[in-house]
């Protein structure tokens, strides 16, 4: 029995050194609505210190600071885009998982509808310049004596 | 020894692969049978030399022999057999054997199952799938040898990262090699008929089946890739848009693209150009991901740059293989001839439309990933592309493909009739517009866009049915000649109505998950109870266990409905000492297709114990619709046509198709 409860305390005192797993119970906030924002704001914010991972699923120290300061900001009465505004002053747009629409991220954005206009605009080209050999041509009057004589 | 004589077999089947890569295909300029004659046997050798050599770091790995430097960094003597055979492919070295593997399996494959190829092609086919074993043979030898031997050995290896423990590690990148290496099929058979100028519907009939076997593996290996993350890494997440998932993403649109585009040329000798164009693209996207996965260059463009070696080596392959096959592809494909027309509301008009969203939808996903690498290389600017991102761009690509996905198989050939298929789909837009009434009638105007998504997953998987019913004729002829013809119809349209169903049933997990997922994140101490979408949990206690290389912190949680007991939950927290690692290991509670989630976090110092707790309604749905898929994809294989594998004479429907349409 003693051995176990040493086991167990063992166990403990490991378990508090193992890395944090992303959301803890203390970070959650009492208003349930204010800690939903936080978690909605979370998601899109990205740990930077992780491969591609947001704050609110890392378990990296700085990504619990962050959920904490976003939620002290909440508290304070900050709206979600002062939170944003803040953290993107502090460390730049790289903290944005949805990276913002500017100059340099035009063509980001714009890939998908540049690369659906111009590929549909070809195609419609092309299927009308096939599909005109599509349309039935009159018979020429060789043809036309042809099956005349074939009818007869 | 054993080492030795891996890293041999390897060196062995590098110098097949040269002879390989070069008799065979001049046989073919000479037209020389015995020349190409070579070609079969040299890759049947090229397999059994290849599988030697794994088998040899199979049985280093198995014997745990630390004086090879690959076992040593990942493995572990106490470890279960199956982890150390699995462990194999576990590290980069080892992973890039399995790769020339399976490369080498599926030219053996040619060689076995492609008696019926005329002589040139299969001799061309077989000569450029060489070209690709010789380079990553090479890259193997020299930048990423697994046989490297210590001079001292340790008594002791260091572990396989305990994430990696898993049963997912066994199947996952398996499957996921053989979709990624399959389309080096499609690839050699497009670079084949560049080089020779020619293409029919005979090649398209060849190529079909090695794509349909390549998507299937891509596909199974996405989505158990998927629900190993789920359980594993313990907050209940099936899609990052991590850019290693994108990097197989990328192949799977694009080979979803060509297994469609195939069936046109197969069907109606149309589209050819576009069909090699696709083949070359899967498997250039195939590299594209194993470079992003295996340079390191995803981590930062800085830890490329640092240790560019095995990066530059694979950046020389991606720039040799896919430069190399446009060129070819731009200067031999005015050669090829164009086949049957078709007007733009038809069966080929549906498939042209899926191949036109599909493709923006992989280009989407192909700047989404390698944008932040390419903006940061030149200007230094850092940005991120996350979720947000490609939920905003990338979902509403699939919403045009979900629509016309029912009408597609309706549509007749080369010129459809909308408004008819319209008409049949009634039963399927009523199926989808109760779902969408139901749906906001539950659950309000909260989630706008949830009804919508069960509508158009509802949509998807009746016009699945309708497809089936209309084939077999139903509302015509009473139920037991079209159950009978229902039976006749070629599998291959089960096949299809199966693949479109389990899009639907995934779609519905998809939106069911992330519309109604509830979470609890809670500190408990024993005794306590939580409840969370009508169960409640208490936890019992915890009770530490040691595994074979672990120690575990396990807990007990009973789970009760309405007071009666309906399952007990032993989630856990595993510490692997060698590489100071944890582990949770979620507990899964199973009920109907909807899953109750239980991962533990920290231990307090009061003797609680953080728990999060989900549940997830519906979530099985999005890995069985990929089952589903396979499971079409298997059926559709298993067509007679494809099975007989000869081409049908075509010499009637070559003249039907010279002729106007009305």
């Amino acid at each position: 029995m003693r051995i176990l409860r040493f086991a167990c305390a063992l166990m403990l005192v490991l378990a508090a050194a193992m890395p944090a797993f992303a959301v803890q119970p203390d970070e959650v906030l009492k208003d349930p609505a204010l800690e939903a924002r936080a978690r909605t704001l979370s998601r899109d914010l990205r740990c930077m210190v992780c491969q591609n991972q947001s704050i609110d699923d890392s378990d990296a120290p700085l990504a619990r600071d962050l959920r904490i300061l976003v939620r002290e900001r909440l508290t304070a009465g900050d709206s979600d885009r002062q939170v944003i505004d803040f953290l993107v002053a502090r460390y730049g747009d790289f903290v944005l998982l949805k990276p913002p629409l500017t100059g340099e991220t035009a063509l980001l954005w714009f890939t998908p509808l540049l690369v659906l206009l111009f590929a549909g605009a070809g195609l419609w080209l092309w299927l009308r310049r096939r599909t005109a050999d599509l349309t039935v041509s009159p018979l020429s009057a060789a043809e036309q004596a042809r099956i005349d004589e074939l009818n007869r | 020894m054993i080492p030795e004589a891996g890293h041999y077999a390897l060196v062995l089947a590098l110098a097949l692969a040269l002879f390989q890569s070069v008799v065979p295909m001049a046989g073919a300029r000479w037209r020389d049978a015995t020349l190409m004659q070579t070609a079969p046997v040299t890759a049947l050798a090229q397999f059994v030399f290849v599988a030697l050599s794994f088998a040899a770091l199979t049985a280093s790995y198995v014997t745990s022999d630390f004086s090879v430097v690959n076992v040593y960094e990942n493995s572990h003597s106490l470890m279960p057999l199956i982890y150390k055979m699995t462990s194999v492919w576990g590290n980069h070295e080892g992973s890039m054997l399995l790769w020339v593997l399976i490369l080498a399996l599926f030219g053996a494959a040619v060689a076995v199952f492609g008696r019926n190829l005329p002589d040139v092609l299969r001799a061309d086919v077989l000569a450029v799938q060489s070209w690709i074993a010789v380079a990553f043979y090479l890259f193997i030898l020299l930048t990423s040898n697994p046989f490297l031997r210590i001079a001292d050995p340790p008594f002791e290896g260091r572990d396989l990262n305990p994430i990696l423990q898993d049963f997912g590690l066994a199947v996952h990148p398996p499957l996921l090699y053989l979709g990624y290496v399959g389309f080096s099929i499609a690839f050699s058979f497009a670079v084949a008929a560049l080089i020779e100028g020619r293409i029919d519907a005979a090649w398209a009939r060849w190529v079909r089946p090695w794509t349909l076997a390549a998507w299937m593996a891509l596909t199974l290996g996405i989505a158990m890739g998927s629900y190993w993350a789920y359980y594993e890494l313990g907050w209940g997440g099936w899609w990052f848009w991590d850019p290693v998932e994108n990097a197989s993403l990328m192949p799977w649109l694009a080979g979803t693209a060509l297994l469609h585009s195939a069936v046109v040329m197969e069907k109606r000798d149309a589209l050819k150009v576009w069909t090699v164009l696709l083949a070359i693209l899967a498997f250039s996207l195939s590299l594209i991901g194993t470079f992003l996965v295996r340079s390191g260059v995803l981590t930062s463009v800085h830890t490329f740059a640092s240790d560019p070696s095995r990066g530059v080596f694979i950046l020389a392959i991606l720039t040799l293989f896919i430069g190399g096959s446009l060129t070819l592809f731009a200067w031999r494909a005015p050669a090829l001839r164009q086949g049957g027309i078709f007007a733009p509301i038809s069966r080929e008009g549906a498939l042209v439309f899926n191949n036109l969203f599909l493709t923006t939808a992989c280009a989407t996903v192909f700047v989404g990933t390698l944008y932040p690498l390419a903006l940061e290389a030149l200007t230094g600017e850092k940005i991120s592309v996350g979720p947000p991102f490609f939920n905003l761009t990338f979902a509403p690509l699939f919403i045009p493909i979900l629509i016309a996905m029912p009408m597609g198989p309706l549509l007749a050939w080369k010129r459809g009739d909308l408004f008819a298929v319209a008409q049949r789909l009634l039963a399927a837009c009523g199926i989808a517009v109760i779902g969408v009434a139901v749906t906001f009638a539950l659950a309000g105007v909260k989630a706008v866009l949830a009804p919508f998504g069960i509508g158009l997953a509802l949509f998807a998987m009746a016009g699945a049915v309708t497809d089936i019913v209309e084939r077999s004729a139903l509302r015509s002829v009473g139920v037991g000649i079209a159950a009978r013809r229902a039976i006749g119809l070629p599998r291959s349209a089960w096949g299809t109505a199966f693949a479109h169903f389990g899009i639907g049933m995934t779609l519905l997990g998809v939106v069911c998950e992330t519309t109604w997922n509830s979470e609890r994140i809670v500190a408990l101490r024993p005794g306590q109870a939580v409840s969370i979408a009508g169960y409640d949990l208490t936890f019992d206690g915890m009770v530490p266990k040691t595994g074979p290389n672990y120690r575990e912190v396990a807990t007990r949680f009973v789970v009760r409905r309405g007071g009666a007991q309906v399952a007990v939950l032993e989630p856990s927290k595993r510490t692997f000492a060698t590489r100071s690692m944890t582990t949770t290991e979620a507990a899964l509670m199973t009920h109907g297709a909807s899953q109750l989630y239980v991962s533990l976090g920290d231990t307090n110092s009061d003797g609680s114990i953080a728990v999060r707790i989900y549940d997830k309604p519906l979530v099985l749905l999005i890995w069985l619709g990929a089952v589903v898929m396979v499971f079409g994809g298997l059926l559709s294989l298993s067509d007679r046509r494809l099975r007989v594998g000869a081409p049908r004479r075509r010499s009637k429907p070559a003249v039907l198709a010279q002729q106007p349409a009305e």
